[in-house]
């Protein structure tokens, strides 16, 4: 079977930016893909050159295995591009833009009200649907969003940061929304800068930075490639952090990090057999643990292992301008 | 690379409808007046956006006819005459200036990019945008010619004429439309986009006929710039439309400027519009 979504060598310079270096993506059907990385990595660069929005310099891309630059208008029946720079129009309601969409699509009058009904039923937006979207939440925006995105049915989707800006209980109201699409077997290309989010939704993660892809695999492949698991010990009488740290030193053979004012002492420790070890060690230095853990490392830290950065590195934002 | 196969109960594509190549004609159309629909709905929803058109012609009637009246025709009703044919002119030009704007913001805030992922004719969004900006141009002529008929304005032709007159003003209008769109696309925000206009039409709509129909007193290059201004061309059309005089040049001129300005301006916006985004 082919893949929904392949991309080869996609490059793409804005000037001198090198957005995309010559980036490889692969999504089979029904699978979602995550995207992460950083502002300016070149996620939405990616997007756009996969959603024909977006002319590559270099390298070919297709989906559903029609070429998104001499194919465009078959992919663009197969593709709903949602999120970040793919905007409902605020001045309309929720409704009409539905509406609106599915007449574009070609549906009749009625049947595009009866789809735009029954989807903003689905997304929890009928209440809404009479109002202007400009007096929706940040929340229902993005909702009514990938409501817009599903009336053609597309069989590829693209999420463009789809939470980003989002509180806590916003963010989880649409990542339910977007369980819920994944269920009915869409191919699923997110972006995203939120590690947890792609965690949470995806099946593969590319890890992109500076216009390259550094890194592929499932979420748990990525956290057992970069370097297992820490040590986390934390001391009751933080003045005796400094004892603890020697331990954990001389327990797991390498450099413990220690962070002054809480006095959590780390470090990374491969061999599950530390922990009775250290427990041990610390029972016969009559040294009480507040805290004691073993654990796999966070997407934070898979993304700075891979990257040499930090994924909160805010670098100027990405060129959408041609 | 590695590639998941899971399997799903996604659809396969071989039982959908087969995938069109094309878009064809009618398709786009159908799709440009969706779009137009779209334009038509936000005005609706924000009657405050058709204001400028709407106070612009009482303006424009009540500050040219009182400031120049007197010096220009000897009276204000004499003056009336000449003016507000040529303020069809020129609120046909200046009304045309609120779709780049628009069409700016909607590039802006990303409401294109999602038209463009769609499978739609490309030129829709902008042929869409330019016919939902006739609402705004019926406004304006409707306000303009109300408020002129209660200041004493008599049309001394007939029917046919007088809406052959508005007729041509349109025709013009959805020309200069096109130039608007490429101020839009090329504006680097919807809030230059105003400014930029305003350069452009500046020279174009005062540069012409309709406030000062002798041009005798004017420098010589003035004088040459007039004569070949379209919008001259224009005012005089419809000035020969609705109160009488010289037409078929004056009508074949301005009827020959919009086709070029069409023929020039569309292609290019449509490059720009696929590029740009």
């Amino acid at each position: 079977m082919t893949d929904m979504i392949e991309a080869e060598g996609l490059v793409k310079r804005f000037g001198r930016t090198e957005a995309l270096r010559g980036v490889d993506l692969r999504a089979g059907r029904g699978t979602v893909l995550a995207l992460l990385g950083p502002n300016g990595a070149g996620k939405t660069t990616a997007v756009r050159a996969l959603a024909t929005l977006l002319k590559p310099d270099a390298g070919t891309a297709r989906i559903g295995g029609y070429d998104v630059l001499t194919e465009s208008v078959q992919v663009r029946q197969l593709i709903a591009l949602t999120g970040q720079f793919a905007s409902v129009d605020d001045e309309l309601t929720g409704t009409e833009n539905m509406v609106m969409i599915g007449r574009l699509l070609g549906l009749r009058r009625a049947e595009a009200r009866r789809r735009a009904a029954e989807l903003l039923e689905r997304f929890d937006l009928a209440d809404a649907a009479g109002r202007a979207a400009k007096t929706y939440s940040g929340g229902m925006r993005r909702r009514l969003d990938l409501a817009a995105g599903l009336i053609g049915e597309p069989q590829v989707l693209f999420l463009d940061e789809p939470t980003t800006g989002l509180d806590p209980r916003a963010r989880s109201h649409v990542w339910d929304t977007i369980r819920d699409i994944i269920a009915g077997g869409a191919t699923v290309l997110l972006t995203t800068q939120y590690l947890e989010e792609a965690d949470e939704l995806a099946d593969q993660i590319a890890v992109i930075d500076h216009g390259l892809v550094v890194a592929t695999g499932t979420p748990a492949e990525l956290k057992a490639r970069t370097g297992g698991q820490t040590l986390m010990v934390r001391a009751v009488d933080t003045a005796r952090t400094g004892e603890l740290a020697t331990i954990v030193a001389q327990v797991t053979g390498a450099t413990p990090e220690v962070s002054g004012d809480i006095g959590l002492v780390t470090a990374p420790a491969s061999d599950p057999a530390v922990l009775p070890a250290v427990v041990r060690r610390l029972d016969e230095a009559g040294l009480l643990a507040a805290e004691l853990a073993f654990r796999l490392p966070s997407l934070d830290e898979v993304f700075f292992t891979l990257t040499g950065h930090p994924a909160e590195d805010t670098s100027d934002d990405e060129g959408r301008a041609a | 690379m590695t590639t998941l196969d899971v399997t799903t109960t996604a659809t396969p594509a071989g039982e959908r409808a087969p995938l069109r190549r094309r878009i064809g004609a009618r398709q786009g159309i159908a799709n440009a007046l969706t779009l137009a629909w779209r334009n038509v709905t936000q005005l609706k929803h924000s009657p405050e956006k058709l204001l400028d058109v709407t106070l612009m012609p009482i303006v424009f009637l009540v500050l040219f006819l009182y400031l120049f009246g007197g010096a220009v025709a000897g009276s204000t009703h004499a003056y009336l005459e000449l003016l507000l044919p040529g303020l069809v002119a020129q609120i046909a030009m200046f009304a045309s200036m609120g779709l780049g704007t628009a069409l700016a913001e909607d590039i802006h805030k990303g409401v294109f990019d999602r038209f463009r992922s769609l499978p739609i004719a490309r030129s829709s969004p902008l042929v869409g945008a330019v016919l939902g900006d006739t609402v705004r141009f019926c406004v304006a002529m409707f306000v303009l010619t109300g408020f002129g008929v209660a200041l004493g304005f008599r049309f001394h032709t007939g029917v046919v004429p007088v809406l052959a007159a508005f007729a041509l003003a349109y025709v013009f209008y959805l020309a200069i439309c096109w130039i608007s769109v490429l101020i839009g696309l090329v504006a680097p925000g919807p809030e230059t986009v105003q400014g930029i206009s305003f350069i452009f039409m500046m020279p174009l709509v005062f540069g012409s006929s309709i406030l000062i129909p002798a041009t005798s007193t004017l420098p010589g290059w003035l004088q040459a710039w007039v004569k070949v201004n379209p919008v001259t061309s224009l005012a005089d059309a419809v000035r020969g439309l609705t109160v009488g005089g010289p037409v078929a040049t004056h009508v074949l001129y301005a009827l020959a400027w919009a086709a070029g300005i069409v023929i020039v301006a569309f292609p290019i916006a449509m490059r720009m519009y696929r590029r740009k985004l």
